[in-house]
């Protein structure tokens, strides 16, 4: 009894493993395998999932393991694109023309954005701040919240005398190399003390890790100051400040403002795509914004991959960018999905 | 384990009969498994090493023995030291050990010489319970609970009556060095209650009826005669907790303050190893700064290795102490 209970579960189980193999098989025809950003990777996840909708025979696999995973990962070679937050240095890219005979080459997908979030008991009022007061605030030199650069931007707000708490990301990310592009462009002092990156060496300050936790050390920390994506600050309903632009506007972070600094951007955008729009021209512009790219080698030597991810790349350009905004991502200038779509053909 | 069982092969009567003898008994196969396991550990530890030194190079050939001694830690203008580093592991590692060392032990008396079996079965389980708790929960608990309390009432009040101390002095955050180490010393009390009650249990029966029947009180005859008859496997359950504390990173991540500062104040933010290893290493783009995270690897490995050299000594020593005082 008990061995013929063992046969048919034995039989049983034969059986249950074929039919998933079958499964697997005739659903992933072709997989391809992406790594990188974590910023954008709830529109990428959303993405890829509506794409196999439609090419049930493509399945996109994305790894959000950090931008700097993404570019060293499609370098190596072990992924079929990569995605980063920060265009690849003139030093990555000639590595990866070493490595392989070709280049690589960058996609802009959607827009996000960094504001400046606090709190200080009893100010409810948007602050203002201007990009001497950011500067200064983050290189430690303005201690106070009454100091004149701060209240000078926010008449009519009682600001206390409390020393202000910086605090900034703890780990490697997009968010941070967006932030401190921006203070690289805006002050001189910064751009030569700290510069700009994914992690940097910061004068003052208290690290949290990942957005939710700068969140949490703001709530926890009276009289503290940090950055976060907008997507995060939105989804989560934590009020942020105005930033001035260079136009001397102070203005607040939102999807149109954000699609502003992009449309400034367009005009001038390079034939390689990697340009930074922080603290871009126009006077309803938000200064502290940036693409983020796919990064995809220029020769891809399996044909079906290659269809499959210049299809996928063409599909994001149009019909993806519906979805963008749900998200509270900002969509792509015309001009830059033009200009994409011809860059597109360069991959061979 | 490889030498035990080596033993009855060397024997005589082993020895005079045939290998395939031998290897149809099993002594033969399983000498040989056993055998694959313990050289299995050694050949892992080796390679991990190895991996480590070759994965450092960059910045070994940079900056050498500057590393240990240099407080910069500039991803941007590529130099790196590891001393802040060193210095805030260590640190919490220290806090953790301070708090955790009386509380443990103490509890684990408790539990094996002086409770009823029934109280001391039932929160050992609760005891081994907290011991499997995922380390980020416990960070949770940090961020939403100690964190606060120690901003709002732990640290003015420390600073009140010990603020002449430059341990207790500086702005108060509520994150930093001190926050860390009561979140590790929370992490680790439950190896230490664990591991010293069974060790403590384990005293032979006739080494208290002994004390007893010479006139000692029951705390006497637990404190100068359990205890010190016990002292080898406790010192083990310490240095459990201490590797614990050393290799922590999700917990310390998220209520140490992240900033790579030395500071003789225990209020102040710091950093740790581990910490800034699965902090920076996903977005580590330039390849020295991802080497030099490699090397900070190799020195938490070194530091671990180290300490549980001095461990291995202080329990030579004080086992020789030890036994001599229980035969006394």
């Amino acid at each position: 009894m008990e061995r013929r209970m063992k046969r048919i579960t034995g039989n049983f189980l034969a059986a249950l493993a074929l039919a998933l193999t079958l499964v697997v098989f005739a659903h992933a025809a072709l997989s391809i395998t992406g790594a990188g950003a974590t910023f954008p990777y709830p529109i990428y996840s959303k993405w890829f999932d509506e794409y196999k909708k439609k090419n049930p025979a493509v399945e996109i696999n994305y790894q959000s393991i950090g931008s700097g995973g993404g570019i060293r990962q499609v370098t190596e070679g072990t992924v079929d694109f990569g995605a980063s937050d920060g265009p690849m240095n003139d030093e990555q890219l000639k590595a990866f023309q070493d490595k392989h005979g070709f280049g690589v080459l960058h996609f802009p997908t959607v827009l996000g954005a960094d504001v400046p979030t606090y709190n200080i008991p009893g100010v409810t009022a948007a602050l203002n701040f201007t990009p001497e007061a950011l500067a200064g605030i983050f290189l430690g030199k303005i201690t106070k919240w009454n100091d004149p650069a701060i209240v000078g931007a926010n008449k009519g707000v009682n600001l206390p005398g409390n020393d202000i708490v910086v605090v900034h990301r703890s780990e490697g990310s997009g968010t941070t190399y967006i932030w401190t592009d921006y203070l690289s462009k805006v002050s001189e002092e910064w751009k030569s003390k700290v510069g700009k990156g994914a992690s940097v060496n910061w004068p003052v300050g208290l690290g949290g890790k990942g957005n939710e936790g700068v969140t949490g050390q703001i709530k926890n920390a009276p009289n503290s100051i940090g950055y976060v994506e907008l997507i995060y600050a939105v989804s989560n309903h934590i009020p942020y400040g105005n930033v001035k632009n260079s136009s001397g506007m102070f203005v607040k972070a939102d999807l149109a403002s954000v699609s502003a600094a992009a449309a400034a951007a367009a005009k001038t955008m390079p034939d390689d795509f990697r340009v930074s729009i922080t603290d871009p021209p126009g006077k309803t512009a938000y200064p502290i914004a940036s693409f983020t790219w796919l990064l995809i080698p220029e020769k891809i030597s399996d044909s079906a991959k290659r269809d499959a991810i210049k299809g996928f790349v063409s599909w994001m350009l149009k019909d993806g960018q519906d979805y963008v905004e749900q998200l509270s991502y900002a969509k792509l200038p015309k001009e830059v999905v033009a200009k994409e779509e011809k860059a597109l053909a360069k991959v061979q | 384990m490889a030498a035990t069982t080596t033993v009855p092969s060397a024997s005589p009567i082993s020895g005079s009969r045939s290998f395939l003898n031998r290897l149809r008994d099993g002594d033969e196969i399983a000498r040989m498994i056993t055998f694959l396991f313990a050289v299995s550990v050694v050949v892992v530890t080796v390679l991990l090493v190895f991996e480590l030194w070759q994965g450092s190079v960059l910045p070994r050939h940079k900056f050498g023995l500057h590393f240990f001694v240099t407080q910069v830690w500039d991803p941007i203008a590529e130099q790196f030291g590891a001393l802040p580093f060193i210095y805030g592991t260590l640190v919490t590692a220290s806090v953790a050990l301070i708090i955790a060392v009386p509380l443990g032990i103490g509890a684990a008396i408790f539990l094996a010489e002086l409770a009823p079996a029934r109280l001391s079965d039932a929160l050992e389980f609760f005891i081994d319970l907290l011991a499997a708790v995922p380390s980020v929960i416990y960070g949770l608990l940090g961020v939403f609970i100690v964190v606060p309390l120690m901003r709002d009432y732990a640290q003015p009040a420390l600073k009140n009556t010990l603020g002449f101390l430059p341990l207790f002095s500086g702005p108060m955050y509520g994150i930093g060095f001190l926050t860390a180490g009561i979140v590790l010393a929370i992490m680790v009390i439950p190896y230490i209650i664990s591991v010293s009650r069974e060790v403590l249990m384990s005293v032979p029966r006739d080494q208290r009826e002994a004390a007893l029947g010479l006139g000692s009180t029951r705390w006497e005859s637990t404190w100068k005669v359990v205890v010190p008859f016990a002292r080898t496997g406790i010192m083990g359950s310490i240095f459990l907790a201490l590797a614990r504390a050393l290799g922590e990173t999700m917990a310390v991540t998220m209520v140490i303050g992240n900033t790579p500062k030395i500071s003789a104040s225990l209020f102040s933010p710091g950093y740790s190893i581990a910490a800034v290893i699965a902090n920076e290493f996903t977005e580590a783009t330039g390849d020295i700064h991802l080497q030099a995270l490699i090397e900070l690897g190799l020195v938490l490995f070194l530091l671990t290795f180290l300490l549980n050299g001095v461990a291995r000594l202080l329990i030579v020593l004080t086992s020789q102490r030890g036994s001599g005082a229980a035969h006394a």
